[in-house]
């Protein structure tokens, strides 16, 4: 990128599990700060894979990641995992604490604030994204929608550089999908979403990378990418029944 | 449900909104009767209920050692996690004939699928709570619950299992047949423990005989189910996972190889310290036949010379009667301390001491073999989901 | 989501009793419990006086009798080897409506029910005015190992969505028409616990991933501490206080 550091660099990245099996075949891509960017491409691509990688869960391959210039290395693992928010899919996976507030509470607590600021941290990240009322409530009560927004502020509240999401909008019903767009939206951070969800990512994202068979195999303008025919059908990437980009003309 | 309504001043819905999964008053009284088997206050006296409480704590301390040395960082989310899953897996209901179901109690299960340590950490939390959340169990009773229920199971289930899986051949049936013998031995061993805990502290006068009669007769009942489930189900995970089950770890998958277009064996690896492996495999084989000979040996000595106890009792001046409760001198007296003189309590008592020298033994042979093993290597390790972080 | 046999028993509420700090409450419970425990059966008028006692800080707590006794019916299965003990017990024996019944036996009943009864209500009284969160704050204040009381949390946290994963398992077995109805169907209800065992394991090292993605790093960090006034202590401790002058003069009269 320019002179600006890019919230996220990879580069060269090849990785292989210990069964053997490998998921990256050199991967190179870089995210510029306050993009926001999909990460589209088959089942089986490595799209998991590759966001462990991001914050350093999964280590022992080739190649580099950098988070706003920061190496993702043992070094500065506590700070790569405040820079680097990830969301997984299951956010009872996330939610683990008796209550929300202490979920929001964790990650700022874990980096060792505590007492006014912490509540002031865990206070703003609920209000983005619109779950302050649900502060003192056990993750239970709340619907499945509430708690992807929760698992979004429990990540907010580290005030991260870039933020990794892992199929935001699967198992949300048309209004709470609306509802975590309009947040997303609103948010002042580095976006990469790894999405199955086409109109969601044209929707969001004015980017769009397919990682496909371990490799980047495309990378440009939503749109572009997905009105291309042939790119989408050599990756097994298909639009939903009656979906046409090219009509689509306000959002990314 | 409409007629417990009736019985019972509470609304129908109420009821079905709290145990929606039961579909007749039988059902209910069965499984929820079997919950509550936790023993409530007022049953062993003070003085034995606190130092079961230590015993208890001392175990629980050592568990949590022991579990951090082997899970490290991943101990209280995964210790949690099979924590809940014993808790929602005592609920699951084995039906036995029309109306009657069995629960799985889940201490050998724990023991066999994530070790000793954890094994008793899980049930200890599990009992915790549902002792101060559900007032499920006394809490002065603490004590004799852990020490019963997470602990004795616990580890005589691990004792017997690794004793087996010791002597047997290695194979993915021996750790089923094993786990059916720990389970089903380590019932028992938690009835008479608390037989024993009786013994020394119950506050009614029913004699020691009929109670541990009853106990261990209805209990090896109740192994016998404990025994079936846990054989089951640790088969079931060993099928799919068996790099999950702590117990199933020496037995790894044999690898082949593709020489000249033929599948062929791997060279299975050299083990670490090949002769104490087969030394070992002596001293378990060895211990086990001494701690059943040791059994039938004192039991049969005890109960041959009742006499011998009695003189003993004497001796020691513990064959006090305390007849008068008014003028009790101290306030053990009054819990109706039996006198340990009565013939029939000397005979069952010595059962009881039979069988606890027999877990003291097998435990102690079973510590001192665990402690001379190389490190062994953990489960955690064998993952392929992710890598070390950081 | 489902709750299974989980019946919370805690109550929502104002009183004073639900703002006294949780490891007050804990600890004042139990050295109630370890008074009653303590006091001879023969002062039966004690336990009457603990009774009342206890039906104070109920309506202190707001917490209505019908709930209590509810709640002590559903615990309450002990009383059947209760009654059983004063058949078989031993000793002198004394005629009872044409019955012999062992005065010991007879004696230890009333014990184990008295004391057994005004622990369980002591418990509900406990559970009722103290949220979840709030025990395992007082558990840990108390002293309790914070990885034990960590582990707790999660058992907690996690028992409702495991409970609720079980019943998924019945209604995809029963809508393939498997009903168990004996011994013979052990084999399938074992596979379903099995895979149940497989799913927590895992849900556990998700959980440890996503804690570790928050900056985890061996120890929880400390979000919450729990303090209590001079004040709040006395007002807690008031309920064994008068319960160990109650157990004194049980043994000297």
């Amino acid at each position: 990128m320019d002179a600006v550091t890019a919230s996220l660099e990879v580069s060269g990245l090849a990785f292989a599990y210990p069964d053997g099996h490998q998921a990256l075949f050199g991967v190179d891509f870089s995210v510029a700060r306050g993009e926001r960017v999909a990460l589209l491409g088959p089942n089986g691509a490595g799209k998991t894979t590759l966001v462990l990688h991001l914050n350093g869960i999964l280590t022992g391959g080739t190649g580099t990641v950098k988070v706003a210039g920061l190496p993702v290395g043992r070094q500065h693992m506590a700070e790569i995992r405040r820079r680097v928010g990830i969301v997984f899919q299951d956010p009872d996976d996330q939610l683990f604490m008796p209550t929300v507030r202490e979920d929001v509470a964790f990650g700022p607590a874990a980096a060792g604030l505590k007492g006014a600021e912490l509540e002031e941290r865990v206070d703003r990240a609920l209000q983005q994204v619109g779950m302050a009322e649900f502060k003192d409530r056990p993750p239970h009560h709340l619907s499945f929608g509430q708690r992807r927004r929760v698992a979004v502020a429990t990540v907010l509240a580290m005030e991260p550089e870039i933020l990794v999401l892992d199929e935001p909008s699967s198992n949300l019903d048309p209004a709470s999908r609306r509802e975590l767009a309009d947040i997303l939206r609103s948010l002042d951070v580095t976006v990469l979403m790894v999405t199955h969800d086409l109109p969601y990512a044209l929707e969001l994202c004015p980017r769009s990378l397919i990682l496909s068979e371990g490799v980047i195999a495309a990378d440009g303008k939503t749109g572009e990418v997905l009105a291309d025919d042939e790119l989408m059908r050599a990756h097994r990437l298909e639009l939903p029944f009656g979906f046409d980009p090219r009509s689509v003309t306000m959002g990314a | 449900m409409s007629h417990i309504s009736r019985i019972l001043p509470v609304r129908a819905e109420e009821l079905r909104s709290q145990f929606p999964a039961h579909r007749s008053c039988k059902e209910f009284a069965t499984s929820h009767y079997h919950r509550t088997v936790h023993v409530p206050d007022g049953f062993i006296d003070a003085p034995t209920s606190a130092v079961t409480g230590v015993v208890a704590a001392a175990a629980v301390a050592v568990s949590l050692r022991g579990a951090r040395r082997e899970l490290d960082e991943r101990t209280a989310p995964l210790a949690g996690l099979v924590a809940a899953f014993i808790f929602a897996v005592q609920m699951l209901n084995f039906p036995v004939a029309a109306g009657t179901s069995g629960h799985l109690l889940g201490g050998a299960l724990a023991a066999i699928l994530v070790g000793p340590y954890t094994g008793v950490l899980c049930v200890s939390v599990v009992l915790l709570m549902q002792g101060i959340l559900f007032a499920d169990g006394g809490l002065t009773a603490l004590g004799v619950n852990i020490t019963n229920m997470a602990i004795v199971t616990t580890v005589v289930a691990y004792a017997v299992f690794r004793g087996l899986v010791k002597v047997l051949p290695r194979s993915r049936r021996s750790v089923t047949v094993a786990s059916f013998v720990a389970a089903l031995l380590s019932v028992p061993a938690a009835a008479l423990a608390f037989t024993l805990m009786y013994a020394v502290g119950g506050t009614t006068d029913v004699s020691i005989g009929k109670v541990a009669g009853a106990m261990v007769g209805v209990h090896i009942l109740i192994g016998i189910g404990e025994a079936t489930i846990t054989a089951l189900t640790v088969g079931a995970v060993v099928a799919v996972r068996p790099d999950l089950v702590y117990g199933a770890r020496d037995l790894r998958q044999r690898l082949q190889l593709r020489v000249g277009g033929e599948l062929v064996d791997a060279p299975a690896a050299e083990p670490a310290v090949p002769v104490a492996a087969r030394s070992s495999r002596k001293v378990w084989a060895v211990g086990l036949v001494t701690s059943l000979v040791l059994a039938g040996f004192v039991s049969f000595y005890a109960s041959a010379n009742p006499d011998g106890l009695e003189k003993v009792a004497a001796d020691h001046g513990i064959d006090k009667k305390t007849e008068d409760h008014s003028t009790a001198d101290s306030p053990l007296a009054d819990y109706g301390v039996k006198d340990i003189t009565d013939a029939r309590l000397s005979g069952g008592l010595a059962g009881v001491i039979g069988v606890g020298v027999t877990v003291v033994a097998g435990s102690a042979v079973f510590w001192a073999v665990r402690r001379r093993r190389t490190d062994d290597v953990s489960p955690s390790s064998t993952s392929t989901t992710a890598g070390s972080s950081a | 989501m489902g709750a299974g046999h989980a019946h919370r028993l805690y109550r929502h509420g104002h009183s004073p009793v639900h703002g006294l700090p949780p490891h007050t409450k804990l600890a004042a419970t139990f050295a109630f419990v370890v008074v009653v425990v303590s006091t001879p059966r023969e002062a039966m008028w004690a336990f009457g006086l603990y009774a009342v006692l206890l039906a104070l800080v109920a309506y202190a707590a707001r917490v209505p009798a019908g709930f209590l006794l509810k709640r002590l019916l559903i615990e309450v299965p002990f009383v059947a080897f209760a009654v059983l003990m004063p058949f078989v017990a031993e000793g002198e024996r004394v005629e009872v409506l044409g019955m012999s019944l062992s005065v010991s036996g007879l004696w230890g009943a009333w014990n184990v029910l008295a004391k057994g009864t005004l622990g369980v209500a002591a418990s509900v009284l406990l559970a009722s005015t103290t949220e979840l969160r709030e025990l395992l704050l007082g558990l840990q204040r108390l002293k309790l190992p914070p990885l034990l009381v960590q582990i707790a949390s999660f058992m907690i946290r996690y028992g409702d969505v495991i409970a609720d994963e079980m019943r998924r398992m019945r209604i995809a077995r029963e809508s393939r028409g498997f009903e168990a109805k004996g011994v013979r169907h052990w084999g399938v209800l074992a596979k379903s616990a099995g895979a149940l065992f497989i799913r927590s394991y895992e849900r556990g090292e998700r959980v440890h991933l996503a804690m570790v993605s928050r900056g985890y790093a061996g120890s929880m960090p400390v979000i919450d501490e729990v303090t209590a006034s001079r004040a709040q202590w006395s007002y807690a401790l008031a309920l064994p206080l008068s319960a160990l002058v109650v157990c004194l003069l049980g043994w000297m009269l």
